[in-house]
């Protein structure tokens, strides 16, 4: 299942790149519009690009009343991305996405590089969000935590029935001549192969830590990229940076996926889940995979 | 939408510009003022590029090597494929009566595309030196500026402008024309609205330049209350 990372794609700008993807995850939709962080807002480094988007959003309102019903009627699977700056910001999104068909799952960004940090932990977030609705919750983390397997326990303990791996590093890039940093906000959120071995890192670390579904994004370019996310234990891939580049990424690393899984004697890509930790893997292998379009209930 | 592969025909300097000439083939050049996306090789971000010349056979596209992607595009060689996703955003309005041209710098780009669309309108280009100037040549009927003379000092009343350039000189513009067209740039991750990096502020609020523009009026970009008086 290849979906797009959270931010990387507009469906209603690009529908046709949305109808290439297995589920199709909204720009993280915060309660109140955000007109998001001035520009320059996008800069390159080697192997990786910077953003500072600055969680641009309409807000829950206006999403429900204006975005939602175009989403829904392109006909793919629809996973809303839910931020905030206290639980009690996750809470609001999720309760009033609860009372939408439309939306299948709901992903926690608790993540976000660009924005303050929400003062609650992780695991709090996700008790309120999981008592606010019974979607299907995914939680975004950020691979910068120190005790990311820990933090993965917690969210599963408070609720979470998968989780996201993983969300943009911070980092700088510095203009040529003028030795400013190019981002209007210094620092942004870093994304594209350089982030590969450290979502590998989350993703296989996580998948021993818990028995929840992951969905992996960091970097992903290829079917290759995407079978190493699955033997490392994820049961789903998104791609973010490389649509930039690839509209068509998606069709194409699919195809490669394919191909790969056959080559490598295995019939579907899932069967390789977790062949990266061995014996290990197989065991923990017997585990939920996500189908795209059911919620929870 | 699908990235098209394409084989370069040339690379030539125009003073310290290149201009990337590709082969054409089936490509549809779009509207003077619309952009590819060009993958630079060995970078990880394409670069936005508006065509600069489409003939039958062709399609150019000018640029300043500047930086990593800019210097990597200028150093393709004829015969390397080059990978364009286009044509994207919105482009000049061609329904103008008394068309004037304004370019500055690098934003002399487009303006060979749609001079020649307009049937060769007259155009006044402002250059920082002599060499840079060389681009004029790629203009036809243009009267040439080089530092410190500035483009707003030629621009005669009741002209429809249509322009590119850097920022301060479309600013100006917008004050002195009130409905001219202004090709403006932002850094582009995708083209397509899928990165909002390229918001920058229309009708006083952070917009996708690639969705909203390139092309904007002096309307969008001055801040709404002076745009309203």
């Amino acid at each position: 299942m290849i979906l797009n990372a959270s931010g990387c794609l507009d469906a209603l700008t690009a529908p046709d790149v949305a109808r290439s993807l297995d589920a199709f995850v909204t720009k993280t939709v915060t309660p109140l519009p955000r007109g998001g962080n001035a520009p320059t807002r996008i800069a390159e480094a080697e192997g990786a690009m910077l953003n500072s988007i600055g969680l641009a959003n309409p807000g829950i309102a206006r999403f429900l009343a204006h975005s939602l019903p175009p989403l829904a009627a392109l006909g793919v699977p629809l996973w809303v991305s839910a931020g905030g700056f206290a639980a009690e910001d996750y809470a609001e999104v999720c309760g009033l996405l609860d009372e939408r068909a439309e939306v299948t799952t709901i992903e926690l960004n608790v993540s976000c590089p660009n924005v303050a940090s929400p003062a609650e932990a992780t695991e709090e977030i996700v008790a309120a969000a999981r008592a606010a609705t019974s979607k299907r919750l995914f939680t975004k983390l950020s691979p910068s935590l120190p005790d990311l397997a820990d933090v993965a326990r917690a969210a599963e303990a408070a609720g979470t029935d998968g989780l996201s791996l993983v969300n943009t590093l911070r980092g700088v890039v510095l203009d040529e001549r003028s030795l400013l940093p190019v981002l209007s906000t210094g620092s942004g959120g870093l994304s594209g192969p350089a982030l590969r071995p450290v979502m590998l890192a989350a993703v296989y670390a996580c998948y021993r830590a818990t028995g929840l579904p992951i969905v992996a994004m960091g970097g992903i370019e290829t079917g290759r990229h995407a079978i190493d996310a699955i033997a490392a234990g994820a049961s789903a891939v998104a791609l973010g940076t490389v649509l930039f580049r690839d509209p068509a990424a998606a069709a194409r690393v699919r195809l490669e996926l394919e191909s790969e899984v056959v080559e490598r004697g295995f019939q579907r890509p899932l069967d390789m889940r977790g062949v990266a930790h061995g014996s290990a893997g197989a065991m923990l292998s017997q585990r939920t995979k996500i189908p795209a379009n059911s919620s929870k209930t | 939408m699908r990235r098209e592969a394409r084989s370069v025909v040339a690379v030539e300097s125009v003073g310290p510009y290149r201009l990337v000439r590709v082969e054409r083939g089936t490509l549809d050049p779009g509207d003077p003022g619309q952009f590819f996306m060009l993958e630079a090789p060995g970078r990880l971000l394409p670069r936005p590029m508006s065509v600069c010349l489409a003939s039958a056979r062709e399609v150019g596209f000018l640029l300043d090597p500047i930086g990593p992607g800019t210097r990597a595009l200028a150093a393709l060689q004829p015969g390397e494929r080059l990978s364009l996703l286009g044509p994207l955003g919105r482009g000049f309005d061609l329904d103008v009566r008394r068309p004037l041209l304004v370019g500055g710098g690098i934003g002399v780009a487009p303006l060979p595309f749609l001079s020649a669309r307009l049937g060769r309108p007259p155009a006044v280009l402002g250059f920082r030196s002599q060499a840079h100037a060389e681009a004029a040549a790629l203009v036809p009927n243009a009267e040439v500026v080089v530092e410190p003379t500035l483009v707003t000092e030629r621009v005669p009343p009741d002209r429809d402008v249509l322009a590119c350039g850097p920022e301060p000189m479309l600013v100006a513009l917008a004050r002195l024309v009130p409905r001219a067209q202004l090709a403006w740039e932002a850094p582009m991750a995708c083209g397509y609205g899928a990165c909002f990096g390229c918001a920058v502020e229309i009708r006083g609020e952070l917009r996708r330049l690639c969705v909203e523009g390139p092309v904007l009026t002096s309307g969008d970009v001055l801040a709404p209350e002076v745009a309203a008086a």
